[in-house]
């Protein structure tokens, strides 16, 4: 067996703020070999960044790092100065970050991103600069390199301007690549593309350090794979085994919260939402097996099985909260009448060079009360625009939408003004679009009529939504992102309207407040009897939301159907295709990289972001 | 016609436009100021014209006219670059402000290099040094704060009367410039330096500085060739404010430290009613204005392409 490319071993690292010392990092122990996939998968908070980070120098201003070894490639990390962390960045560790569009200078050309490390490290000289970038670019699968080399970070689509964060990365052939959520927010076609981009630079010998929230995504490339919970190794050891059979209740509650396009779906109303304990096992509040033992000590990282080390008092306890399959899909009252009547929506916009884009192109689809219709697609398929019709924000060129069998779109504002509470919005990103000033109980009260009772309605929906009354006077900012959905969905029933349309609403969400979230909308449409336009890019959401789903791609509705049809017999390719890409936790060895031939990027994917 | 043609185009246009305006709002302005333009003419108020004399004069400068044909003859010599001919000094006005030009534009573009250049190192050294920040933050309000006549006189106190290291007053070379140049340069500095470091501390706390920094890229390479150019953008916006603090500072200063210039000129022309040359002044501050606002607007889209891409 080879040396180690990278040893942690009891890694803390501990922050200063205005409120007292921040624990991110709890005693954490990793090894990672050459040619190996490492990930590290937690939620928002565990500390996956900041332990990654680490091994750059760059875990942040304030940050205490302690650690009993901390080395890489033999060298003792924790006595680098400033200068020969910098030799080490780029050179020796190469760093992707998530969401390219911010992760690149925006001011700068592509080329110049990609160069930079060569120049940094005076890997290049003036003549062969522009050869080696165009190499670069080329390897992970940009097509027309020569182009691409002097665009701008907006002039691409999200999955080439990952891939060419990624060849920024590899520019200076770094033995150890870092990937931080490397395909958060990318399509799922796009996502597999990028996936394998990294699978290759691990096939090619690179150490390959894969950050991420979503089990899911790993499990295609990890050989081993760590789950961090507040800050401590909850549980790790080899994935297949680890990913078939999970020994921590976390472990086991995150593979249930994974949204899947096949099997059973799974009921996740126990699911539980809790700060993490400070005191004992930090996973404690949210278990189902905690008991006293658990809430005092926190449990030692023991051996299980082979090769994985749990820290819990009850390894491979139970699992966890998945009991059995969700009753049917709620039934809609045959015959309904539609709430929502879509016919034929036609909508152009004009490109910055003039000329005209077809966003929608004669979508029709109705909506019955109590329904929920899913409409997905990837990114610059129209369905938001869709949306966004449906919520008379715009004017269709064509088609028309029916609120209650009277017309809805092609009226004065005027006119459409006493009937605006019937639909509401639940947006993916509901910070930006709360007034950060307000308290949680202005947000939702602006939404009912100034009445006496106006009080008790907003403790009362936020009952409904599942948030205790002590957050009332909180604002916007000190919410956590499940709190903050569930503020937007109580915003969005005040008004009691019909019909709730729901953009990507738990696409910025950890798997296990996502699922949580879902759990909500469900009941709520069961209780509330609120019909629901579910638009999102992940068909596993949708299917386990939706009765009924509409496939969208370039602006055409390519196919309509019962979510299980759909699912389970595909009838369009495009379909096919995005069932075909969605990421499966699948036992078994792990799937080699496809043939590094620079493979042919997708139509959907050359186009500019819309 | 290419997108960039088009927008230069509208520009100028809107150059013109707002030429023409100033110019009305000077004609309109001076017309409405009590005071007989023949007095100013016949050498002041106190210079005891003959009624013979005066009305000579009325009829030689068309002063009998009623306004509006008065207004078309203005505007129709403003179009022919004709600026008149100055009622104090009996020379053409432009004549009189090409002559002061120099002193102006010297005293005016080296206040602004000096301006620019301390804001930009203040804030290159100090953005993100929380020390280094507050105590260099707290002179620039002072800068800020001071007025510019008092900034000149004090300096004038501890460099030239005290230490005797600039003349006093006067226009022997380049040295008597120093003094004003500070004097002008320290308030546009204190702002745009604030300016400048909140847009580079901006920028040093975005995913692509940390992107950068895991490259390996020295601090510096980080400060000027990512974090500056995003900084750039709001000094950008700012240096149209910039230009009008300088050209009104430029009046105090000429008269704190007795120079020579247009500042001066201007303030003559309107204590005695020289309606010709505060015209004149008038229309090529806004013509300066124009031209070095559209400068920065093109300057904008060669900073940020994706200004570029946007309608124009």
């Amino acid at each position: 067996m080879t040396e180690p490319l990278v040893v942690v071993d009891g890694l803390s690292v501990d922050f200063t703020t205005r409120h007292g010392p921040v624990r991110a990092v709890r005693d954490v122990s990793l090894t990672l070999r050459a040619g190996e996939c490492l990930a590290v998968v937690g939620e928002s908070g565990s500390g996956k960044s900041v332990t990654a980070r680490t091994l750059l120098g760059l875990a942040g201003q304030g940050a205490d790092v302690r650690a009993r070894t901390l080395s890489f490639a033999g060298h003792d990390l924790r006595r680098l100065g400033a200068r020969q962390w910098r030799r080490l960045r780029g050179r020796q560790v190469g760093y992707v970050l998530q969401d390219a569009l911010t992760s690149l200078d925006p001011l700068r050309r592509i080329g110049y991103e990609v160069a930079e490390p060569l120049e940094v490290h005076g890997l290049a000289t003036r003549d062969d600069l522009d050869d080696q970038v165009v190499g670069l670019l080329a390897e992970v699968g940009i097509p027309d390199p020569e182009v691409r080399l002097l665009q701008y970070p907006h002039e691409l689509s999200g999955g080439l301007r990952q891939r060419a964060l990624i060849a920024s990365a590899i520019a200076a052939r770094p033995r150890l690549l870092i990937a931080d959520e490397p395909t958060t927010a990318l399509d799922v076609t796009v996502q597999a593309q990028v996936l394998d981009v990294l699978a290759a630079r691990r096939d090619a010998g690179t150490a390959l350090l894969l950050i991420s929230h979503d089990l899911a995504v790993v499990a295609r490339l990890a050989d081993h794979v760590a789950i961090l919970y507040a800050g401590t190794v909850v549980e790790q050891g080899p994935a297949a085994e680890l990913l078939a059979a999970p020994a921590h209740p976390y472990t086991a509650d995150l593979l249930a919260a994974v949204p899947s396009v096949e099997g059973p779906v799974p009921d996740l109303s126990g699911l539980r939402s809790a700060p993490a304990a400070q005191e004992g096992c930090p996973y404690a509040p949210r278990c189902p097996l905690a008991d006293d033992r658990c809430r005092e000590r926190l449990p030692e990282a023991l051996p299980y099985d082979t090769g994985r080390l749990v820290r819990c008092w009850y390894p491979g306890g139970a699992p966890a909260s998945v009991p059995g399959e969700r009753s049917a899909v709620p039934v809609v009252p045959a015959r309904a009448e539609p709430v929502l009547t879509v016919r034929g929506l036609t909508k152009r916009f004009r490109s910055p060079d003039g000329s005209h884009r077809t966003a929608v192109d004669d979508v029709s689809f109705d909506l019955a009360a109590g329904e929920a219709l899913g409409i997905v697609g990837e990114s610059g398929s129209g369905k938001s625009t869709t949306a966004r019709i449906v919520l008379a924000e715009f004017e269709p060129d064509a088609g028309s939408v029916l609120l209650h069998g009277e017309p809805w779109s092609g009226l004065r504002e005027r006119d459409r003004r006493a009937r605006r509470s019937r639909i509401q919005l639940v947006d993916q990103d509901p910070l930006s679009s709360f007034d950060p000033r307000y308290t949680v109980e202005e947000v939702v009260a602006e939404a009912l009529p100034r009445t006496r009772d106006r009080g008790e309605r907003v403790a009362e929906l936020l009952g409904q939504v599942g948030l205790d009354p002590a957050i009332l006077r909180r604002r916007p900012g000190q919410l956590s992102g499940g709190q903050r959905q569930r503020v937007a969905i109580a915003r969005a029933l005040a008004p009691g309207p019909d019909v709730l349309v729901c953009d990507e609403p738990v696409s910025a969400l950890d798997v296990t407040v996502q699922a949580q979230i879902l759990t909500l909308l469900t009941r709520l449409r069961r209780d509330a009897g609120v019909s629901l336009l579910f638009i999102s890019h992940d068909l596993g959401v949708i299917r386990q939301v939706c009765d009924r789903v509409a496939v969208m791609k370039d602006g055409k509705v390519v196919e309509t159907g019962q979510v299980e049809t759909v699912f389970r017999a595909p009838q369009a390719t495009y379909t096919r295709a995005l069932l075909a890409a969605v990421p499966r936790i699948g036992p078994g060895p792990r799937v080699p990289a496809r043939p590094r031939v620079p493979e042919p990027v997708p139509v959907t994917d050359l186009k500019g972001p819309t | 016609m290419p997108p960039l043609a088009r927008w230069l185009a509208r520009r100028l246009a809107l150059t013109l436009f707002v030429l023409w305006g100033t110019a009305t709002l000077a004609f309109a302005g001076m017309r409405l100021v009590p005071g007989d333009p023949a007095h100013v003419i016949a050498g002041g108020v106190q210079a005891n014209a003959t009624p013979e004399v005066l009305e000579t004069i009325r009829a030689q400068y068309g002063l009998h006219d009623p306004l509006p044909v008065q207004y078309a003859i203005f505007i129709g010599r403003l179009v022919r670059a004709d600026l008149g001919e100055s009622y104090q000094l009996n020379q053409p006005v432009s004549t009189v402000v090409l002559e002061q030009l120099g002193a102006t534009v010297s005293l005016a573009a080296g206040a602004a290099v000096l301006g620019f250049t301390l804001a930009l190192v203040l804030a290159l050294l100090t953005a993100g040094r929380p020390r280094a920040g507050a105590l260099t933050r707290a002179l620039e309000f002072c800068a800020i704060s001071t007025p510019n006549f008092w900034i000149g006189i004090l300096l004038l106190g501890a460099f030239s009367f005290s230490l005797n290291w600039f003349p006093v007053l006067g226009e022997d070379g380049p040295r008597a410039l120093v003094l004003p140049w500070i004097t002008l340069a320290l308030p546009i500095a204190g702002v745009l330096a604030q300016i400048t470091r909140e847009g580079l501390e901006r920028a040093l706390g975005q995913p692509f500085t940390l992107t950068a920094r895991s490259r390996g890229a020295t601090e510096n390479r980080i400060r000027l060739r990512h974090a500056l150019r995003h900084a750039a953008l709001p000094v950008l916006t700012l240096s149209g404010w910039a230009l009008g603090e300088l050209l009104a500072g430029v009046v105090v200063v000429e008269t704190v430290f007795a120079r020579q210039g247009l500042g001066q000129v201007v303030v003559s022309a309107v204590n005695g009613r020289d309606f010709p040359v505060v015209t004149g002044v008038v229309v090529l501050a806004a013509l300066t204005f124009s031209v070095i606002n559209t400068g920065l607007d093109l300057l904008y889209r060669v900073v940020d392409p994706r200004v570029r891409q946007a309608a124009l």
